[in-house]
């Protein structure tokens, strides 16, 4: 089916609360750090995932788990160790990045449906194809660069599923090749599955407003009524020139309801929704708005009109100042 | 809309009183109606580290620490606080307001040591309502479910 709603389940009761509003497919990460989002008390355990499985299956939905951080040779077997646990669990895919991981899926669980994550940063279908005629992958993520246009010439070219980010927490979008935080704490998010490793992180309310910092370099002093983002190098506002602004980029958050018409057309097969980290009640929120946004693209894609009431609740759940449209949409092409 | 809202008078008399008091009955309140639907949980990483909660518009400063028996009252410097009014704290106990979303919005401030406030906030977002409601005391779970709207 067109235009799959695929939603973020970091607890049983995400998950469970995705399936309930109307996800097709949910995604999650082990307890470590062979995702990334790597948080303490956040994903789940074996016997949750089992849980979770069989709370989807029943329900005729699926369950996809990422395992989206590059392995290190010396840690090599906690990531093999996450395949052979997806395959015997059943999960209904796997989302890898790193082709070692690949290879080894293909090689010893031929049957397990691979899909290429957005950190496997593949933007052309020259790269696609290649994961393709190497591992058999079923569906690519693409990075979040791309205008709509290019990501049209991406699925004309290739038989692989695509799937686009629809809403959630934008970032400087090098996936899979971003090492900015590690600047600051000595850590790869795409190795140690974090951007701000939360021990790393402190929040201080001053008389001068309310202080981020990365292993004590600040990120953001937030004035009384100006919203806060996540504590990241990339979100920071910085004195450059003289002058003190979000000299690498503004918080804020993705919401492409506006394009689904065209995302249909071009026959993009799934939607996913940012937020792992993010709490059943958001959950809940986004994946209504989206369940009804898709069904009523679906029903009438011409007619289509986002409600305001879905644009005013999903602001209500955004990071930062506002929307974008991200690279997506570019006007002056 | 809910009305949430705390009288203000009562709120100034409630911010007039001693830290001890209302941690000790905090504590004594939670041991009794809540931790026989919270001990399941996995308390371990929480255990012997300490816990303020400040309810801003009563001016009302829980403290208290976490054994592997319940919570108990303790007046030493939090490693974790944790600060918003009753009525947002009350959407958050009710899944009706998500933390990121408050804290965004900065309704929601927690200070101290940011790793132990995402354990804590991920293991409260772990708890399964359904499970919690049949463990709660009769009159307590009925208020919780007019509260989430169930």
């Amino acid at each position: 089916m067109p235009l799959d709603l695929i939603c973020p389940a970091g607890s049983l009761v995400s998950l469970k609360a995705a399936i309930d509003h109307g996800a097709d497919a949910v995604y999650m990460g082990f307890r470590d750090n062979t995702n990334a989002r790597a948080f303490p008390g956040l994903n789940f355990d074996e016997a949750q995932a089992a849980e979770g499985l069989r709370y989807a299956h029943d329900r005729g939905r699926r369950v996809l788990l990422a395992l989206n951080t590059y392995p290190q040779s010396d840690t090599w077997s906690r990531w093999t160790g996450a395949v052979d646990r997806a395959a015997k669990l059943g999960m209904d895919a796997v989302i890898l990045a790193d082709a070692g991981l690949m290879r080894y899926a293909v090689k010893n669980h031929p049957q397990l449906r691979l899909h290429l994550s957005v950190q496997g940063s593949a933007t052309s279908y020259e790269a696609v194809n290649f994961y393709r005629e190497h591992f058999g992958i079923q569906r690519a993520v693409l990075p979040r660069v791309l205008s709509l246009p290019q990501v049209e010439n991406v699925v004309k070219h290739t038989d692989v599923e695509i799937e686009l980010f629809g809403f959630g927490g934008l970032c400087v979008m090098v996936e899979g090749r971003c090492l900015l935080s590690s600047y600051c704490t000595g850590e790869s998010p795409n190795s140690a599955g974090v951007c701000s490793p939360p021990k790393a992180v402190q929040w201080t309310d001053t008389p001068t407003g309310l202080e981020s910092r990365l292993n004590g370099v600040l990120l953001d002093r937030y004035g009384k009524d100006e919203k806060a983002g996540y504590p990241t190098l990339c979100k920071g506002r910085f004195e450059v020139g003289g002058e003190t602004y979000y000299a690498i980029e503004e918080p804020t958050s993705l919401n492409t309801l506006d394009l689904l018409p065209e995302m249909l057309k071009i026959g993009i097969a799934a939607i996913k929704i940012e937020g792992r980290q993010r709490s059943p009640a958001y959950v809940t929120q986004v994946t209504k708005v989206w369940r009804a946004a898709i069904d009523a693209v679906k029903k009438d894609a011409d007619a289509f009109k986002p409600a305001p009431a879905w644009q005013a609740e999903l602001n209500k759940l955004s990071e930062g100042q506002s929307h974008t449209l991200g690279a997506y949409h570019r006007p002056w092409k | 809309m809910l009305n949430l809202a705390f009288p203000a008078s009562l709120a100034k008399l409630v911010s007039r009183l001693p830290v001890a008091p209302p941690s000790r009955v905090f504590s004594t309140l939670a041991n009794r109606l809540l931790w026989p639907a919270l001990k399941t949980l996995d308390w371990q990483p929480l255990v012997g580290r300490r816990y303020a909660i400040r309810v801003k518009d009563l001016g009302l400063s829980l403290r208290f620490t976490v054994t592997q028996r319940g919570f108990a009252p303790d007046s030493g410097a939090p490693d974790l606080t944790i600060s918003a009014t009753s009525r947002d704290f009350l959407l958050l106990l009710s899944r009706r307001e998500d933390p990121d979303s408050l804290f965004f919005s900065r309704r929601l401030v927690s200070e101290g040591d940011t790793e132990l406030g995402l354990t804590v906030k991920n293991l409260l977002d772990a708890l399964d309502p359904g499970l919690v409601m049949r463990r709660l005391p009769a009159p307590l779970a009925r208020a919780a479910q007019r509260l989430m709207g169930t």
